[in-house]
């Protein structure tokens, strides 16, 4: 299949891969080949939904659910620009039909089911469509003993579909119901940023939950809840490495090793932990 | 389907209406929770605490009757004097709250003993405190502690409906939203500062957003919308109650006679926006 470019291209020129962070630039190729993670500082760059499926699934297992699956402008929605020329904007420019790509793939010959969000398409947000390709990945992974995997960049929610964005947070949980019937495991990977409705949601929930060094994660953004409280921020406020502290997430995990990782995890889970869950004692 | 014309006279009366909306919801002489739950159920006992170390007040936990049937409650509750303004953090939990929340549905389980949730909350806290223990964590918690609910499950939206905090107690059986309340994705001032960069602008989110009750019904998120005194809740405490004491009990008695199944809720829910077939 194709695999549609990082999007941390755009932040490149001809000569090469700029960090972020740091601001120094590499040769193409060896932004690649560390996975746009900066070889001279360690930040993790952006990378887009096929970029990250690219990195995680062993190659050619990658095969995509739901590729047809969008939604609508259900509310209407217009406020600097109308919401259905945004979506048909971001569509275009990530080729992808909505912020999250899912399928079946393999992670170091394990199973899985695997969902990605991609954070060029309108910050990562919860759509009714977002929602219902998550839901549907969930309870395929559910039927079909697939441990699942889900990467999560997202913003929260999707203000222009309203309040049917907040119910993706109550759609994405009833799914995940059926996973924890099935006694399938769900492996939450939480990457730059995850906030809002999203790790109030599904993120939070995972049996094993992981993060990115340094990713964004919170209910509320730090700009917020300086404007509405007046409060200080504590250095490193809402990085990954922040709540590991405070025991709400397992491992911190370099991009470069989480592969590998994934890959003793699930050895360790499943899916014959599964399967063995579902026969009788 | 008209999408609306920002510049435009109708567009301007829409802000306007959505915004009176959102102000008779707020009105500061609006009955809050423990006000309606006075009114409307029968011997309400508080509990306290999330047996974890906190109890937080802008969350209120208890157990009442109503027309016989013994019932487990969880509301927000705002304040009203400065200082329980202060005390219940003007109706926004911290996690204790939340995990109170799920202590009472737990309690439910165990008791077989249906829910009754009131929501009227901004939403969640938004302050350092609240991060470091973990509010992300605590709302997803309680989604999921009402997904898994074994008991009939009724609420009733009385004021505000604010973000992942209102959904935090609103995944029930039976959803009522009373006339002049609302719930929205996020507070119209949040909204217009994401989508306009000014805050300023709430009036015409709180329009682009649709959060009138009415809608709810159109789109299958309430069951019902209860009719408010004329002018406003704030107007009649006792009327108000009077409406919604009738309502409760019919949608109460409704679902523990039919044949309950909790996973008709967790459908429910799955299912909600109707866009896709299954």
């Amino acid at each position: 299949m194709a695999i549609s470019p990082a999007y941390a291209r755009p932040r490149t020129v001809d000569s090469g891969f700029t960090c972020g962070a740091c601001r120094r630039t590499f040769p193409m190729a060896q932004a690649a080949g560390s996975l746009y993670v900066c070889p001279a500082c360690g930040h993790h760059s952006r990378i887009s939904a096929h970029e990250r499926v690219r990195q995680l699934a062993d190659k050619g297992t990658f095969q995509e659910w739901d590729p047809d699956l969008v939604g609508r402008d259900r509310l209407g929605f217009v406020d600097t620009k109308a919401y259905v020329d945004r979506l048909a904007e971001a569509r275009q420019r990530q080729q992808l039909p909505d912020a999250i790509l899912t399928g079946a793939a393999s992670i170091c010959g394990h199973p899985v089911g695997l969902a990605s969000f991609d954070f060029g398409f309108l910050g990562g947000s919860l759509s009714t469509a977002v929602g219902e390709r998550l839901a549907r990945a969930i309870e395929r992974s559910a039927a079909e003993l697939r441990p699942f995997v889900c990467v999560t960049s997202s913003g929260g929610a999707r203000m222009q579909e309203g309040v049917f964005s907040l119910m993706q947070m109550a759609k994405s949980v009833a799914a995940l119901h059926q996973l924890a019937e099935a006694h399938v495991p769900f492996i939450s990977i939480l990457a730059d940023p995850t906030m809002g409705g999203s790790i109030a949601s599904f993120a939070a929930l995972g049996d094993v939950i992981l993060a990115e060094p340094k990713a964004m994660i919170g209910f509320t953004g730090a700009r917020v809840i300086t404007q509405a409280t007046y409060e200080q921020l504590p250095a490193g406020f809402q990085t990954s490495e922040f709540h590991h502290a405070r025991g709400l997430i397992d491992q911190v995990v370099d991009r470069r090793q989480l592969r590998e990782v994934l890959g003793r995890l699930l050895a360790v889970l499943g899916p014959s932990a599964a399967e063995d869950a579902g026969r009788p004692a | 389907m008209s999408s609306p014309d920002l510049g435009g006279a109708a567009a301007g009366d829409a802000a306007q209406a959505a915004w009176a909306h959102v102000e008779v919801s707020r009105h500061p002489d609006r009955p809050y929770s423990l006000d309606l739950v006075q009114r409307c159920l029968d011997d309400f006992i508080e509990l306290h605490g999330d047996r974890q170390g906190g109890d937080d007040a802008a969350v209120v936990i208890g157990l009442a009757r109503l027309g016989g049937q013994p019932l487990a409650v969880v509301a927000n509750q705002k304040g009203r004097t400065l200082e329980e303004r202060g005390k219940r953090n003007f109706g926004m939990a911290h996690p204790e709250g939340y995990r109170k929340a799920q202590r009472l549905f737990t309690l439910a389980g165990r008791l077989k003993l249906p829910v009754v949730s009131f929501i009227d909350t901004p939403g969640a806290y938004p302050g350092v405190a609240a991060e470091e223990r973990g509010q992300a964590w605590a709302i997803a918690q309680t989604l999921e502690a009402q997904l898994a609910l074994p008991t009939p499950y009724l609420a009733v939206v009385i004021g505000e409906g604010g973000s992942g905090g209102a959904l935090a107690t609103l995944l029930a059986d039976s959803v009522l939203v009373l006339e002049h309340a609302f719930l929205s994705v996020a507070s119209p001032e949040a909204a217009a500062a994401i989508l306009f960069r000014d805050a300023g602008r709430k009036q015409q989110a709180a329009a682009a957003l649709r959060l009138e009750a009415a809608n709810l019904l159109e789109w299958g998120i309430a069951d019902e919308i209860v009719p408010e005194p004329p002018g406003g809740a704030h107007t009649d405490w006792d009327e108000t109650a009077r409406l919604l004491r009738p309502r409760l009990e019919a949608r109460l008695l409704e679902l523990t006679s039919r044949g309950f199944d909790p996973a008709r809720r967790r459908e429910r829910y799955r299912r909600l926006d109707g866009l896709f077939s299954a």
